[in-house]
């Protein structure tokens, strides 16, 4: 048995061959990094003195000890549980309509709903001169002239606005790999399948997404999903970039920037690691739950 | 092969999509949604690009104008100006972008894509596992094991070398995802025949897996050129020298936030252009990529 198993193991000697390059990479610096997180979470750690082990100080403090890391737990759950189902939604709402079009249109739009995705740290600029506190910001200058309200609001530094503030622009570019991976999608479905629906009386268009496209693109529906957690759980550069690092009051404090705190300025290892245990923790349960809703489509 | 399905798909879709059923009703407000959705996305670039034209005194207009009357490329002069008067030349900043990028790009390209045929394609033992890791790995983003990734560096003695910020990102799984997909597609009798002949895995590998999933390979190529060109490293480099051009341009607009706005803002479109040209021109092969890149759930 155990000798079968080398056997195989040589017949493919060039399969592992292949793979080895990449794995050398992703082991030490994708798996490495993860593995080195959770041992150092259990420790306290500068990297000036030798860690000490805590066991589970770092976890303890988390839940306990560390308002701040509760206001961020809870600035992050509203944040993912508001961007993640609505960004999915807006992606596959727009791969659907945009879908219908030909092609020309079809690239356009796509381009123009990706586009934000990608062009990351160049936009910030803009968006802080929007957001800006005075009536110079255009934001302030639009609903002042329309009377919504009397005086300039400080958008990045007013801490009931950070988050609302942080969930738009974070909307705005949401619209990456999902969306690119659903317009995919749609293009996937077998055409045959719609006529053979409007035979067995299919009678809208709600019907055809629900009992024809959206099960022929359970796969594309998956992945999407896989990606719009990950992004939805790290926000973090919005944060940072437009209300600061720490936020007014922490009104902006995502785990992320949080590790960030604990890992680029007060250089507490320890306790960044075990907060990014956590993190992805959450992640992984999220995408079980998903995963698990998902499979429920069209039936 | 995988070419001509889609265009069969495409060519259907012509003469299909217009028996089935779409009330008027729908598809206006349906329309009208994605109008408002779509006025929403392009207003910060719109207004981006009105900014850069603008001279200074229309910049400093009040009330603010959502157009600009004597468009002028004063700002980008500017902008240019006081790059090339920073301590480090501004052709520094973009040998380094560039030289990330690429070398990042190519190795990741090359390095997975190796890794990707036998997980496609072969079934030797231990594969699902390994590929289980992998994909776990895609949660394993920068954002959350930066201060692992940080202590990693620096026991291996790489910080602050170009190093540091181009070896972690030749190892990420997203790209390697991608292409397996597209490589599962692939009919086996292609490859059987090669092997028959005598052909290396190596040589199957890159002489008839890689020529066949070239829009993978472009979509692989487009994501991790875009990530590497908005890398800004800031966290394991420190030498000026060694900084990144969105490094340096988002210092024009830190320094001096008023005075800068219109330089600025020039510098925004100039990083943002790269990106968008490289999506506009190589669009279609990454959604015919996307079309495999499924999870069954």
């Amino acid at each position: 048995m155990n000798n079968g198993l080398l056997q195989q193991m040589k017949k493919y000697r060039e399969s592992y061959l292949l793979m080895l390059p990449y794995l050398l990479f992703f082991t030490v610096f994708t798996l490495v990094p993860v593995i080195v997180a959770v041992v150092i979470s259990f420790t306290e750690y500068n990297m000036l003195t030798p860690a000490r082990f805590v066991f589970l100080d770092n976890y303890i403090r988390m839940f306990l000890e560390d308002n701040v890391f509760l206001t961020a737990m809870s600035n992050m759950v509203r944040i993912a549980v508001i961007i993640g189902p609505v960004s999915y939604i807006l992606c596959f709402f727009i791969a659907w309509v945009i879908n219908d079009l030909n092609r020309t249109g079809r690239s356009i739009l796509t381009t123009l709903f990706y586009v934000p995705a990608v062009v990351g740290g160049a936009s910030w600029a803009v968006w802080r001169l929007l957001l800006s506190g005075d009536q110079y910001g255009l934001v302030n200058n639009f609903l002042m002239s329309l009377g919504i309200i009397f005086e300039p609001i400080a958008w990045t530094t007013e801490e009931s606005a950070i988050l609302p503030v942080i969930i738009i622009v974070q909307l705005w570019m949401s619209m990456g790999i999902s969306f690119l991976s659903f317009i995919a999608g749609m293009q996937t479905v077998d055409q045959s399948l719609y006529e053979a629906g409007m035979i067995d009386g299919i009678r809208n268009r709600f019907q055809e997404l629900w009992y024809v496209t959206l099960p022929s693109m359970l796969p594309q529906l998956v992945f999407g999903a896989v990606m719009q957690i990950i992004s939805a759980f790290t926000v973090a550069d919005v944060s940072v970039q437009l209300c600061g690092l720490p936020s007014t009051n922490y009104a902006g404090e995502t785990i992320v920037t949080h590790i960030m705190d604990y890992g680029t300025i007060r250089y507490e290892f320890g306790y960044a690691c075990a907060m990014s245990v956590v993190l992805v923790l959450l992640m992984q349960l999220s995408r079980a739950l998903v995963t698990k809703v998902l499979s429920k489509v069209g039936s | 092969m995988h070419t001509k399905s889609l265009k069969r798909i495409l060519h259907r879709r012509g003469k299909v999509g217009m028996k089935r059923r779409r009330s008027k009703v729908g598809s206006f407000f349906m329309f009208l949604g994605i109008f408002l959705l779509a006025a929403f996305m392009a207003f910060p670039l719109y207004y981006t690009v009105i900014q850069s034209l603008k001279p200074i005194d229309e910049i400093f207009r009040f009330p603010p104008t959502l157009y600009v009357n004597r468009p002028t490329m004063d700002n980008y002069g500017e902008m240019f100006r006081i790059l090339a008067n920073m301590w480090v030349p501004l052709s520094r900043y973009l040998f380094n972008t560039l030289m990330i990028a690429v070398l990042g790009t190519g190795l990741h390209v090359i390095l997975a894509g190796m890794a990707a045929y036998p997980l496609a394609k072969h079934k030797f033992p231990g594969k699902d596992l390994i590929f289980a890791i992998i994909m776990l790995g895609l949660m394993f983003v920068p954002q959350v094991t930066f201060v692992p990734s940080f202590i990693i560096i620096s026991k291996l003695g790489l910080l602050n070398t170009y190093w540091a910020q181009l070896l972690p990102t030749i190892g990420v799984s997203l790209g390697l995802f991608l292409m397996r997909q597209f490589m599962e597609q692939l009919p086996d009798a292609m490859m059987e025949a090669a092997k028959i002949d005598g052909a290396t895995e190596f040589r199957v590998c890159f002489q008839i897996v890689f020529p066949s999933v070239k829009p993978a390979i472009v979509t692989v190529i487009i994501f991790q050129f875009i990530n590497l060109w908005n890398l800004s490293g800031g966290d394991v480099v420190y030498n000026e020298e060694l900084k990144t051009l969105t490094q340096a341009m988002s210092q024009i607009s830190a320094a001096n936030a008023y005075a800068r706005y219109g330089p600025s803002m020039a510098a925004a479109v100039i990083m943002m252009l790269p990106p968008i040209l490289i999506f506009v021109l190589l669009q279609r092969q990454v959604i015919e990529t996307m079309t495999s890149a499924g999870i069954k759930g």
